[in-house]
This record gives C-alpha cells, structure tokens and sequence, in this order.
C-alpha cells in the first residue's frame, strides 16, 4: 500500500514535466556548434551549470544574449559555467537551424557551449517552457546534480540598465556562499519552445 | 443645416474606424489589470501575443473571427501586445493596419513579468501566445497556453 502511495506520488510530482527546485537533473549529450558533443559529466571541475534554453530568433533571447555572455564570463572561472541548448524543431523555425547556430554564437562572440537538442528529448525532460529559460544546477558532494532554481535570467528584458533584481546571478552567489537562493522560481515573458 | 449633420454623420462614423489602429494605449500592469476583473456579465477573451511572434499572429484569425461571430453579444476581445514598447509605432501599429484589426489592442509595458505573470493565472509559465477568458457574472474562467483553436474558444464561449 505504502509503495502504491509513493509510485502514485512519485508519478503526481512528474505530472506536470520537468523538474522542480531539488530534483535532481540528469545528464546529456548533445551536439555544439563546434561539432563536439557535450555532456555536463565531462565537466570535472564545475561546481554546477547555469543551464539556459535559449534560441535564434525569439527577441527575448537576443535581448538576453550579452547578459547571457557576461554571465558566463563571471562565473565560468568560479565554477558555474553557461550551458546554453536550443530546443526548438528548426522545421518550423529554420532561423533556430543548426548552422544558424553557429552563425548566431559567431556574430554574437558566445564564449559558452551552444547546443542543438535535435531530438528535443532534453528540453521536456527539464520543463523547460519558452526561450529563454534557466536552471541553475548545483552539483553537490556525490555527484548529483540539483537543480537549485528555475526561471529568468532578471527582472527586466527589455533594459539591461534597468534590471533590479539579478535572479540568476544572486542564486548563483548564494550558492558559491554555500547558501540556498533565496528566490527559487521565477516567471518571464518569453516565446514558446517549438515542437510538432 | 443638413450640410452640417451630414459632416457630424461622417465624423461619427468615421471614429470606430480610426480608434483602434491610432491608438494603442501602453500602461503598466496595475493599470492594465483592471481588464482581468471587470465586473459585469460580459465575457472577455484576453490574449497575450506579439507581433514577433509566430503562433501568435498565426493564431489571430480566431479572435478575427470571434470578433465578428459575436459582435452582437456580450463578447470583448483584447488583444494583449507584449512587444518592445519602442516597438509600438514600428511594429505593432502598421501590424494592426495592415491587417485592419478590429479588436481592441493595448500594449502591455511592464519588463518585470516575475512580478505579475502569476496574478493572470497562477498556471502561466509566461510563454506566448496566451489566452485568458472569462465572465465574472457567470463566475467562470478559464486559462489557456499556447495556440488556441477556434473551437476551443468557441467552446469556452458556449459554456457561459
């Protein structure tokens, strides 16, 4: 009875998809854009990953693309690098093609691995819902890696200069001060992730 | 004399033809949240899209052909633009234009969504397009992500 109770839970709790704050986030491997494939275990000496799904062509992903740079260039050395994945079908957005990928992270300078979820096996797996998307992955004394928050990269989009609150980067801080983010979700505009 | 009603006559028709791609009103959210809770025996559909956005402007012909279907019945449309405020003269006017939208278009100007994506529906992840429809009087609402079919919103329309 106790087992039929924890798998119905266990069950509920994935209901939705995705993973929630304290889950624990599985690995992958996928292309970059540089034709090497990428998983989170060849990373032996991070301290966790600031997973991002983010795309070409969604305007909420261009605004974020120098934070998104900037971030990475302040927390790859400590530890918490960017892990950006696209997730959209490029069958019905061809700006969120392979090769465009590779056009993007070249024009843009990306200093972060961009990689293609060509199977979009990873991106429901995550729950990841729009573009662009943040888990925030502590990877802790076994090995596992949690996810320690889910949500937007700030608080305003559409003006860097503007932004308040820094949601990514704070939680970031707190855990690189063994601490818990004191935010752990949060909620942003942005373009559905496209699949058939 | 029949000069003069003859130009009122015009003017007045020529207001409900010129209001909407004009003027497309850009507020903040509390402003704008009075349009989730009015309270009468209306039902409004309220959809968040953009112009940037494919689905969105994929899904329009819905509100299109609501707008017309029931434009003699308690039925408002409001088209929820979450463009690039800078981007409302540009974009989203000669979008309105373009297609001679009828229902009413405002621009939601509030970058911080964290703070109010949760007091549209708790259920919103914040991706577009989405669609609120409700009737306080009938106490019914429903939330819809994604694309919405004519069906489907029609059958939200029917339930009240």
């Amino acid at each position: 009875m106790l087992i039929a109770v924890l798998i119905v839970a266990a069950f509920m709790a994935n209901a939705g998809g995705g993973y929630d704050v304290g889950d624990k986030a599985s690995d992958f491997k996928l292309k970059n854009i540089d034709g090497t494939w990428v998983s989170l275990s060849d990373y032996d000496d991070a301290k966790g990953f600031i997973v991002i799904f983010t795309c070409n062509h969604c305007p909420y992903s261009k605004a974020y693309e120098e934070r998104i740079i900037d971030i990475n260039n302040e927390y790859e050395d400590k530890g918490y690098p960017v892990i950006a994945i696209n997730p959209n079908d490029p069958d019905l957005y061809p700006e969120d093609s392979f090769e465009n990928m590779k056009k993007r992270a070249e024009e843009k300078g990306f200093t972060f691995p961009y990689l293609f979820d060509a199977k979009q096996e990873v991106y429901p797996k995550y729950g990841a819902k729009r573009t662009p998307h943040v888990f925030l992955l502590d990877k802790k004394q076994d090995g596992d890696l949690i996810v320690e928050y889910i949500g937007a990269i700030d608080d305003n989009y559409s003006d860097a200069s503007k932004v308040e609150k820094t949601y990514v980067t704070d939680a970031v801080d707190a855990l690189l001060k063994g601490k818990k983010p004191e935010t752990t979700h949060t909620k942003a505009i942005g373009c559905t992730i496209k699949h058939k | 004399m029949r000069k003069f009603v003859g130009i009122v006559l015009f003017a007045v028709l020529l207001i409900p033809i010129a209001s909407h791609a004009g003027e497309v009103p850009k507020m903040d959210f509390d402003r704008f949240e009075t349009y989730l809770h009015k309270k009468n025996d209306t039902t409004y559909v309220i959809n968040f899209w953009a112009t940037w956005c494919k689905p969105c402007v994929k899904e329009m012909p819905v509100f299109e052909t609501v707008y017309e279907k029931y434009r003699n019945q308690k039925v408002k449309i409001i088209l929820v633009s979450l463009d690039l405020p800078n981007q409302l003269e540009s974009k989203v006017i000669p979008f309105i234009k373009k297609r001679n939208l009828k229902p009413e278009v405002l621009l939601l100007d509030d970058p911080d969504a964290n703070a109010w994506i949760n007091k549209v529906d708790p259920r919103w992840s914040g991706a577009i397009p989405a669609t609120v429809v409700y009737n306080h009087k009938q106490d019914f609402r429903k939330f819809h992500e994604g694309k919405i079919t004519l069906k489907e919103l029609e059958t939200y329309l029917n339930q009240n």
